[in-house]
């Protein structure tokens, strides 16, 4: 593998590992502070992207258009989504055992995609980047590189260096690791904890649903996104050690890497080298990299 | 003593586990600056009855208000906000936080806007917690997460501090800094509700007290004609 391939190949690994790392942030922290196995997870990436696709001629409409408007219109969406599910659904999910939450949120994926068809239908749908982003930078003498594909990794970077300084320096992140051990000391402490599950669940699809809103120019907007992507972002998560942002991040840029990699040097077997992967650090370290308590 | 002196005043205070009935019509008031002792052998209620006056317990029933206002009905935070703080038994640190962020997580100044708990005062009054301000909560000896649990009651400036089980399972000159904290904050205008194994230490360091047997209140009264009763060594057990 000459070099500008090599390093494509790394740019590559990196933006799908910190897009993956986005999605399963929300998933680790849903179920290690909230205890609720969360499948409509990859529901909101799908939504997500799917508002990408769909508020653009909205928005133009409205303020104009610009691809950032879009962003943050659909990010607004996603949190008020995010209070109203928890309100409605999640809430309710907290004391019960897993195999209600798992027909819960089952249930909830079928609703959204459901509604998916209906709202926009069945069909494949392309988003274009924005135009000053478009463009590509050359790497090596041959090769070139898309500019959005940077803006995607720098983005994703970006938000998860913000996500991790509120979880471990500011108060809110203090209280959210609190909850996750002894809800009834932090309610003792005079913390509302409703609200604060209510925050961590809006953010997490807030986060999720902005990975696919920011992704759907590379990756194409389809039916059925959001169970491939639950499905690998329950693996970081395993990986990771459930709870843990720490670990998600490992192994959200280790599956970046060896996916993305896999695909290159081993075609034939890169549909399972990452559960291999899995199996391999589960044998290892059951509870996954970073166990929580 | 006037109505608004009184921060929690409980009346026939109910409190079940599934179907088991465990406090059975109490009647409980603390007022400002008070210090109340809580006596009875062990399972007689009388952890119930903290949590049920902090709303932990859903099963129950009665009249509770804090501050005159009806907190029967409350949440957990919402009473907290009112100026009660808890000690629990066994603690309640938070075991994958450090010191410095149990303390600073829940701060906040008084009803009143005081704050003379500020983090600095904690850590004068707690110097052990000074040496161990970057430690987890779980890396702590049982004596360092009691003061710990302690100086986080006192960074939320309360107006009442409820105490339970302080001194469990802790070294003697360990409970010895414990009672001294209690008799600081005690100084400091702070009511405090207390529960502990000693009863002479309780009785010692309270204005009043009660003593629960099978969740109702058997004995009630000051400090001193409790300690001189005749049935207290029997309703203890001792
Ligand atoms: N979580 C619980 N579930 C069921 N029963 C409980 C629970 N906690 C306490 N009890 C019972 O309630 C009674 C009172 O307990 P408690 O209030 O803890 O007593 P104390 O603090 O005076 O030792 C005891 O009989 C105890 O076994
Ligand atoms: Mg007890």
């Amino acid at each position: 593998m000459d070099l500008s391939i090599f390093l494509i190949q790394c740019l590559n690994s990196l933006q799908y590992g910190l897009l993956l790392f986005l999605v399963a942030m929300g998933l680790t922290l849903i179920f290690g502070i909230m205890g609720v196995i969360n499948l409509a997870h990859g529901s909101f990436y799908m939504i997500g992207a799917y508002m990408a696709y769909a508020l653009s001629p909205i928005v133009a409409n409205a303020f104009g258009g610009g691809f950032f408007s879009v962003l943050v219109v659909g990010l607004v969406l996603a949190v008020i989504l995010g209070y109203f599910l928890e309100w409605a659904f999640f809430s309710f999910l907290y004391d019960r055992d897993h195999l209600q939450q798992v027909l819960m949120t089952y249930g909830l994926i079928l609703v959204f995609e459901e509604l998916r068809s209906l709202l926009v239908g069945d069909d494949v749908h392309g988003v274009q980047p924005p135009d000053f982003l478009a463009g590509v930078i050359p790497l090596g003498d041959v090769m070139t590189y898309p500019v959005y594909r940077l803006f995607i990794s720098a983005v994703c970077l970006l938000l998860a260096l913000g996500m991790y300084y509120i979880f471990t320096r500011t108060r809110l992140g203090m209280m959210i690791r609190a909850g996750s051990t002894n809800r009834e000391m932090v309610q003792s402490l005079g913390i509302d904890i409703k609200l604060l599950y209510r925050i961590v669940f809006a953010a997490g699809v807030a986060l999720a649903a902005f990975a696919g809103m920011i992704s759907a120019p590379v990756s194409t907007v389809y039916p059925g996104m959001g169970s491939q992507v639950l499905i690998i972002c329950f693996v970081v998560v395993v990986i990771g050690g459930i709870g843990s942002i720490r670990g998600a991040f490992l192994a959200a840029m280790l599956i970046g890497f060896v996916d993305t990699f896999g695909k290159v040097l081993l075609p034939e077997a890169a549909g399972v080298l990452v559960y291999v992967l899995m199996a391999l650090i589960l044998l290892w370290k059951p509870d996954g990299l970073f166990k929580t308590s | 003593m006037p109505h608004s002196e009184l921060l929690v005043e409980a009346h026939d205070l109910h409190a079940w586990y599934g179907s088991s009935h465990v406090l059975q019509g109490i009647d409980f008031k603390i007022g400002r600056g008070e210090t109340v002792g809580l006596l009875g052998r062990n399972g007689m209620g009388k952890s119930t009855l903290i949590r049920t006056l902090l709303g932990h317990i859903k099963q129950r029933d009665g009249h509770i208000t804090v501050r005159g206002k009806d907190m029967s009905k409350a949440k957990p935070h919402e009473v907290a906000r009112m100026g009660i703080a808890y000690v629990p038994e066994g603690r309640g640190v938070f075991p994958n936080l450090s010191v410095r962020e149990n303390l600073i997580m829940a701060a906040r100044r008084g009803l009143d806007g005081r704050n003379d708990w500020p983090y600095e005062r904690i850590l004068e009054t707690f110097p052990r917690l000074q040496e161990r301000i970057g430690n987890m909560g779980n890396q702590l000896s049982g004596g360092e997460q009691q003061m710990l649990s302690i100086g986080r009651a006192l960074m939320t400036h309360p107006d009442l501090i409820i105490l339970d089980e302080a001194t469990e399972g802790l070294a003697p000159l360990i409970v010895e800094e414990i009672w001294r904290v209690i008799a600081t904050i005690r100084a400091s205008g702070i009511a405090t509700l207390i529960v502990d194994r000693n009863y002479h230490k309780v009785l010692a360091n309270s204005d009043r007290a009660l003593v629960l047997q099978k969740g109702q209140v058997v004995m009630s009264g000051t400090a001193k004609t409790i300690e001189q009763s005749d049935e207290l060594t029997g309703y203890l057990g001792v």
